[in-house]
């Protein structure tokens, strides 16, 4: 072969390589193909999923900038049948999660100096908070209290504490309404102190105006949170259906309700409502919930839905709507 | 020299440029826009986002709007809970729902065919659907335990030509036989459904009446008269094979999964995209509407490609 054609060949084979390198390295080909065939096709739908978007709301808040600290009771009993899978589901949705008992271990968990037991809940519940506010105060401004048997979906809760001050005294949860006047909120429901809130709890015991008066948790924390002047929030969603639950979904949701009332709904502060106008849509917590249903409850929450569904239910256009309208106002 | 240097740099464009086209030829996936060749695997796949991209705007719209579902749902009197539950829940995002029963109920209206026996009874049923199917090409055969997810499939079937014998669930084999179970719901195209109806008048190869020692579970035997014509089961698939239609709940699901795969519980289960669930009890399947339409984390926006309206009329989806 003459040298000149040798070369040539060469060239051939050494621009081949060089530019399949090149394509393989810089672009996938497949993104290629479909830029060049479809020009101005819509090509957003690339993604299964997207992480969520910066929004800002009314409150100048974006829903990114509540970090919750998810603090949940629990017990050496509990850890292998119950807290394992609160770990492997929602727990990892929290900004920081830490799991209360007497013993410490390698779960881990935080030794609180309290035995078990139900009648030691409030006094677990005092050293939570206080061990909390120690350690933890600046690296949350919501602190979240959970049962091992307390299913969230913590991303609901972000976009309703997104709307609130966390320097304010505020606290959340299922109000209920009796004991106390002001209401509190059902422990096993999980209910949330803003920081705040968390300071004004820890300062009441510091000077003796809260004290261990009751064992009966949740009920005592709202006798504290109204000494402290602590704030009840209304955590219903726009349509008024209720966020926190204190029992699974099958309590509230089915049309054909058992009579007479259960307890729950006779303790309940706002006027419950039975059937699917119970629940909201961005639901934040349900209880009784153990093993298989925590993971039943994540794989309807995140995974399964049905494709292309427009749903009845979308917050955030109403309150695009209105703006539109104020602004053409 | 120099011509030798010019040789060489005319031979690396050339090559850079052939390499390029070839690489833009290569990864063209074919997908045209009717299908008319046989197939023959026995799974079949939810079309990929990629390949839905590669549709025209237009013809997606099209899609879109042309696909129905004609639900046949197959209830008796002894299980009115569960026909009640059907009708106040999934079947509400049907196109069309008929339902047929074994003998007439005072309280629920449906078609009564007047027949105890399942295989009898389900062949006039699915004659019924034929011969009223108007515009809709899709059929999907259920029992009232089954909870479906109407808008997932839609989305399994949406690119397949219904002018072809499609015949699809959760497939399972019984000896020679590939059937697809009936709890876990039947899908059939229309064209699969004119041959069926067409064997139903051929007493040998798909009796009316079984005799009473070869009796054949009703999904079995639709199995059988379905491959005199041609057709044949497939399993419904998402875009990574896993199964789209289950027999089985999704607490019974996920507890097996607690069991094979201990540290990926739910991604080891089932398909984000399923459409069937069975042994579902009436009060599981309120929670259901609610767990399928309703629950969902703030901010996870999904970009779908298709949309589906909510029905009109209904509180719990």
């Amino acid at each position: 072969m003459r040298p000149k054609d040798l070369m040539f060949t060469i060239g051939l084979m050494t621009g081949f390589f060089t530019l399949h390198l090149l394509l393989n390295s810089i672009v996938p080909m497949e993104q290629v193909s479909v830029y060049v065939r479809n020009g101005n096709h819509r090509l957003n739908g690339h993604n299964a999923h997207t992480e969520p978007s910066k929004r800002n709301n009314s409150a100048g808040n974006s829903p990114n900038s509540a970090r919750i600290l998810c603090w949940i009771m629990t017990g050496p009993k509990y850890l292998e049948s119950r807290t394992k899978h609160v770990k492997a589901t929602w727990g990892k949705h929290c900004h920081k999660v830490l799991y209360m008992s007497s013993v410490k271990t390698d779960f881990p968990t935080v030794e609180l100096n309290v035995s078990e037991g139900r009648e030691n809940l409030y006094w677990k519940t005092i050293r939570a908070l206080q061990y909390i506010h120690q350690h933890h105060l600046d690296g949350a401004n919501w602190f979240l209290k959970a049962d091992d048997d307390t299913y969230v979906v913590v991303e609901n809760l972000k976009y309703i504490l997104s709307k609130f001050d966390p320097e304010k005294p505020l606290y959340m949860g299922r109000r209920f309404k009796p004991f106390i006047s002001q209401g509190y909120m059902s422990g096993g429901a999980g209910y949330v102190l803003s920081k705040e809130a968390l300071r004004r709890f820890v300062r009441g015991f510091h000077t003796g105006e809260c004290t261990h008066f009751s064992t009966i948790e949740d009920m005592a924390v709202g006798k504290c949170m109204e000494t402290m002047k602590v704030e009840p929030v209304d955590t219903r969603d726009m349509k008024g259906r209720q966020t926190f639950h204190s029992y699974p979904l099958d309590h509230y949701v089915i049309r054909q309700q058992r009579r007479p009332r259960p307890w729950h709904m006779i303790y309940d502060y706002y006027t419950p409502i039975e059937g699917p106008n119970c629940c909201s849509d961005l639901v934040v917590s349900f209880h009784y919930i153990y093993a298989v249903q925590q993971y039943v409850l994540e794989y309807l929450t995140y995974h399964l839905r049905p494709y292309g569904y427009i749903y009845r239910f979308r917050p955030d256009e109403s309150v695009e709507a209105d703006n539109k309208t104020n602004r053409g106002a | 020299m120099l011509s030798e240097r010019g040789s060489f740099m005319k031979g690396m464009i050339l090559g850079g440029v052939f390499c390029f086209v070839l690489s833009l030829l290569g990864s063209f996936s074919p997908i045209t826009e009717s299908k008319t060749e046989d197939h023959h695997h026995h799974h079949v796949k939810a079309a990929s986002k990629d390949e839905l991209q590669q549709l025209s705007e237009s013809r997606l719209q099209e899609l879109n709007n042309q696909i129905q579902i004609s639900c046949v749902i197959m209830v008796q009197p002894k299980n009115l809970v569960y026909w009640a539950a059907a009708l106040d829940t999934w079947t509400k995002h049907c196109d069309k729902a008929e339902f047929y029963t074994s003998e007439s109920s005072k309280a629920l209206e449906a078609i009564d065919l007047n027949e105890k026996d399942d295989w009898a009874r389900l062949r006039k049923a699915l004659k019924h659907a034929y011969e009223n199917a108007g515009d809709i090409r899709w059929f999907f055969v259920a029992q009232p335990s089954t909870f479906a997810i109407i808008e997932n499939l839609k989305y399994l079937v949406l690119t397949k030509n219904p002018e072809q014998p499609f015949y699809l669930g959760k497939t399972v084999k019984s000896g020679e036989l590939e059937y697809v179970e009936f709890n876990g719901g039947i899908v059939l195209s229309y064209e699969a459904l004119k041959r069926l109806v067409n064997v139903f008048q051929d007493e040998d190869k798909c009796p009316e009446r079984q005799s009473a020692l070869w009796k054949l579970s009703e999904d079995k035997q639709l199995a059988v008269c379905l491959k005199f014509t041609g057709v044949f089961a497939e399993n419904g698939e998402d875009v990574h094979g896993k199964g789209l239609f289950n027999s089985r709940s999704v607490d019974s699901l996920i507890s097996e999964s607690m069991d094979q795969n201990p540290n990926n519980v739910v991604k080891g289960c089932c398909s984000d995209m399923a459409i069937t669930f069975s042994s579902m009890s009436p009060n599981q399947m309120q929670v259901m509407m609610f767990g399928v339409y309703r629950l969902r984390p703030y901010g996870h926006d999904f970009h779908d490609i298709l949309t589906f309206y909510p029905p009109k009329g209904s509180d719990n989806d």
